[in-house]
């Protein structure tokens, strides 16, 4: 056995028995193993993080999806399932030494049933088409990811993906009924029920957003809700950051949940209005987006009741949209933050922590103060309703030393989320990026406890392995082991 | 409100359990101990350990240990303008917390918005090597790590001892009516599932005795308006009805037959098994009083992908829950054995072998 250059061990005859053999259970172009056929798999939405798969297996029945994982089993390899590969966190990312499963063959709906208002998906139907599919009956889909026009709703599981309307209507997680998956061994389950709990374990909450750690979801079937009458969205101006944070506390102590409720800092508002031409005001300090939606009736009450708070949060301007399309217009900014901020800087590193809102005002002072400490600019999304931050940190990736300026700068965000009592990660998800972060956020033995969860479905280690939880041992490498009670955890492993 | 901190007990309790192989039986205010299998074992009482942790009503957010009476933190709620919107039934006053979350149990309202483990955000708990550990956290959002919080919801203490639990809460809502409508039962069916694609501010629906009651909840306004286009007498007194079929005080279960809870989904129409129904959750947990042996039960509900719960009366050392696929089961052992490796924790509660 040797080595391959990203270290992991590959054992070439083994290698070519599962080519072969993975010839036979799926038909010639669906076995990809030419370098440039592997292209395109080599990374996610995380592109910092490269590397090519030994082979890309696209299976289109489950009975494929079996027998492929019942091969890797027999074999030992490692199995690495991807979606549409949008993941902002490096889950998709290949093992050189694996197969890497695409699920992107998987495009259909299979079934709307608007009497139980649920539908039944395959993995790879595109988030957005499921709204589209249900509007015939006056439904839609409500986890709204801002990829949804691309990402997939197996990734949205996998990664309990939520999106800008998530403080009113849930995740992933609060929006499906029952999965499909196939385990390593090669085990077909149904978790969950198409009835709204089943009996026993959750292993519906624990299988979303398990980063394809878990099982492989080859079928999802997810709740749709009733269109709301009508969504109106206001758009606030502040001339400081702190008054607009308020605002957001104010607005939810008044008992009015918004649909979505979003800020945004002067050199995101500056760089969406110059991508989206939303008309955002730029000479503001943040600007809030709050969407109220519901009846008729419910909406233009609290759209006044809205208006009166923000004026009395200190708001320099607010702005109703006049009709549907200067709503869409309000959103559009919003939701081409990520690539508007692309286009003023040639890199930048998106980060996804989040906080108990009342600490919004210390959090981003102590960002802006790293951020001259750095001498790396920093333009903020902030989801405000859910205490979900966006950093986007700007750099330059061909600047000697930049990319490892940004990552501390980073990595000290993410421990400043878990100090003031927030997450690591609100939506990303941890995957390859934030490996090292979850050894600041869970002490040795919660870790291993996830380990323990991962090895009941399965017990080998082979489903997308190296992701998500990280090793004691890698903590102790990283040297950022939790310090519980000023003692260290497992006193009697090796420290390197 | 009396606040207590006793989990270095629990955790002595748990570690002397583990020691000398006793199995415990965690208990709280007792007032569960009818649902699922009898189990055996010391008593391991977490009543004392007691108290809202932390109450912020601008984060939606409320933690508090899980021996905190349920009526204790309805209570700080209710004065923050603020509720548990799973509408947790108490059955009983010396309901708690962790007995509420363990036992998964919601409301009327579960289907409009989200059920006790769907609120839930983070735990804290004793697992079955007595060591304290924390999973999710007090934010909305939080994707790191398995969801091992909701995974501690319904599974009735099985995995490990909850000592806090952070949920997500939500304002009350300014008004709320309920309309009713005689009807048959085929009717209600309908009309229930019909909501479900309008955009109308309903928040509990049911069948009981020939009506279908329908609760509708928002602004003033919306209210209003809602009844005005959904038509039918206004129930005078609303809360106490929802109350009463919550917690099970409608003469409906008082019954000497046993009561199953049968799960549909919700546009299925009446099935045809002797024996009275109601109808909760706008059909889709559907309450069943009959002498037709479970099995049977079973049989005709599972043609239609619905499962059954005995939920009281009966004999309680069978298969109260649905039985789980072979595969399934496999997974159920291997979960209960990461979590409890000694077999410590209310041995047999869900299934013999778990």
């Amino acid at each position: 056995m040797s080595v391959s250059e990203d270290g992991l061990p590959c054992n070439h005859d083994v290698h070519e028995d599962l080519i072969r053999k993975l010839r036979k259970l799926l038909p010639p172009e669906a076995v990809l193993t030419d370098k440039e056929d592997l292209r395109p798999f080599e990374c996610d939405g995380l592109s910092v993080y490269r590397r090519l798969p030994l082979v890309v297996a696209l299976p289109e029945t489950i009975a494929q999806v079996q027998a492929i994982m019942r091969l890797c089993h027999a074999l030992q390899v490692p199995v690495v399932a991807r979606g549409a590969g949008t993941g902002l966190s490096g889950g998709a990312l290949p093992l050189s030494n694996g197969v890497l499963l695409s699920l992107a063959k998987f495009k259909r709906i299979l079934h709307i049933d608007p009497e139980n208002a649920m539908a039944t998906l395959q993995p790879g139907v595109r988030n957005l088409a499921i709204s589209e599919a249900a509007a015939a009956y006056g439904l839609y889909y409500a986890p709204d990811p801002s990829s949804q026009i691309a990402c997939t709703i197996g990734g949205n599981v996998a990664e309990n993906s939520g999106g800008v309307h998530c403080l009113k209507y849930g995740l992933t997680v609060h929006n499906i009924l029952m999965l499909k998956v196939v385990t390593m061994e090669g085990e077909l389950l149904t978790i969950g029920a198409e009835t709204l709990d089943s009996p026993s374990y959750d292993l519906l909450a624990l299988m979303t957003g398990s980063e394809g750690m878990l099982a492989v979801i080859v079928e999802v079937t997810v709740k749709l809700l009733a269109k709301p009458e009508r969504a109106q969205v206001l758009l606030a101006a502040f001339d400081d950051v702190f008054k607009a944070g308020e605002a957001v506390g104010a607005i939810i102590a008044a008992g009015i949940i918004p649909a979505g409720l979003e800020m945004m800092d002067k050199v995101a508002i500056q760089a969406a209005e110059d991508f989206a031409h939303a008309g955002y005001p730029c000479n503001a300090e943040a600007i809030l987006l709050c969407e109220l939606d519901g009846t008729n009736a419910e909406v233009s009450e609290h759209v006044m009741e809205v208006r009166e708070i923000l004026h009395q949060s200190g708001a320099t301007e607010v702005r109703t949209a006049v009709n549907e399309a200067e709503r869409q217009l309000f959103w559009k900014g919003r939701k081409s933050a990520f690539p508007a901020v692309g286009r003023i800087s040639p890199d930048y590193y998106c980060m996804d922590g989040t906080i108990p809102r009342r600490q919004l005002p210390h959090v981003l002072r102590q960002i802006s103060l790293w951020s001259e400490e750095y001498g790396l600019p920093v333009a903020n999304v902030f989801h405000a309703g859910d205490g979900n931050l966006h950093p986007l940190i700007l750099f330059d990736a061909n600047k000697d030393g930049e990319l490892a300026r940004t990552e501390e700068f980073g990595q000290r965000i993410l421990q400043l989320c878990v100090e003031v009592g927030g997450s690591i990660t609100g939506e990303h998800g941890v995957g390859m990026e934030k490996i090292n972060q979850m050894c600041i956020q869970f002490k040795a033995a919660e870790l291993s406890q996830f380990h323990a969860v991962k090895a009941a479905f399965d017990p080998d280690g082979l489903l997308n392995p190296g992701k998500a939880v990280p090793t004691l041992q890698r903590c102790a490498e990283f040297g950022a082991m939790h310090v519980h009670h000023g003692q260290l955890p497992h006193p009697e492993l090796e420290r390197f | 409100m009396l606040e207590r901190d006793i989990s270095e007990t629990l955790q002595q309790q748990v570690h002397s359990a583990i020691g000398n192989g006793t199995p415990l039986k965690i208990e709280g205010g007792n007032s569960k101990a009818f649902l699922g299998r009898e189990t055996h074992g010391e008593i391991l009482d977490i009543s004392a350990h007691c108290g809202i942790v932390e109450h912020d009503p601008r984060e939606l957010v409320l933690t508090a240990r899980s021996g905190t009476p349920l009526k204790d933190i309805e209570a700080a709620l209710t004065e923050a303008g603020q509720m548990l919107a799973f509408e947790p039934p108490h059955y009983g006053d010396n309901a708690t917390l962790g007995g509420t979350i363990a036992c998964g149990l919601s409301g009327p309202r579960r289907p409009f918005c989200g059920s006790a483990r769907d609120f839930v955000l983070g735990c804290k708990l004793i697992n079955g090597e007595g060591e304290i550990l924390r999973f999710g956290g007090q934010v909305i959002k939080n994707v790191a790590g398995y969801d091992v919080s909701r995974l501690m919801v319904g599974a009735y203490g099985t995995l490990g001892v909850l000592l806090e639990i952070s949920l997500k809460v939500l304002p009350r809502p300014a008004a709320n009516h309920t309309l009713i409508q005689e009807c048959t039962q085929a009717e209600a069916i309908r009309k229930m599932s019909q909501l479900l694609s309008q955009p109308v501010p309903v928040d509990a629906a049911c069948y009981h005795a020939g009506h279908c009651y329908l609760r509708l909840s928002g602004s003033e306004q919306a209210v209003k308006h809602a009844h005005e286009h959904l038509g039918g007498e206004m129930l005078e007194k609303s809360a106490p009805f929802w109350h009463t079929l919550r917690e099970h005080h409608l003469p409906f279960f008082d019954s000497a037959n046993p009561l199953y809870r049968v799960m549909v989904k919700p546009a299925v129409p009446p099935l045809e098994i002797t024996g009275e129904w109601l109808l909760d959750w706008g059909g889709a947990q559907r309450w069943l009083v009959s002498d037709e042996p479970i099995a049977l039960i079973r049989e005709r509900v599972a043609t239609v992908g619905g499962h059954v719960t005995q939920f009281r009366g009966g004999a309680h050392n069978g298969e109260i829950f649905q039985p789980l696929a072979a595969p399934l089961l496999v997974i159920h052992q291997r979960l209960k054995a990461s979590f409890d490796p000694h077999g410590i924790f209310n041995q047999g509660r869900i299934y013999a072998n778990l």
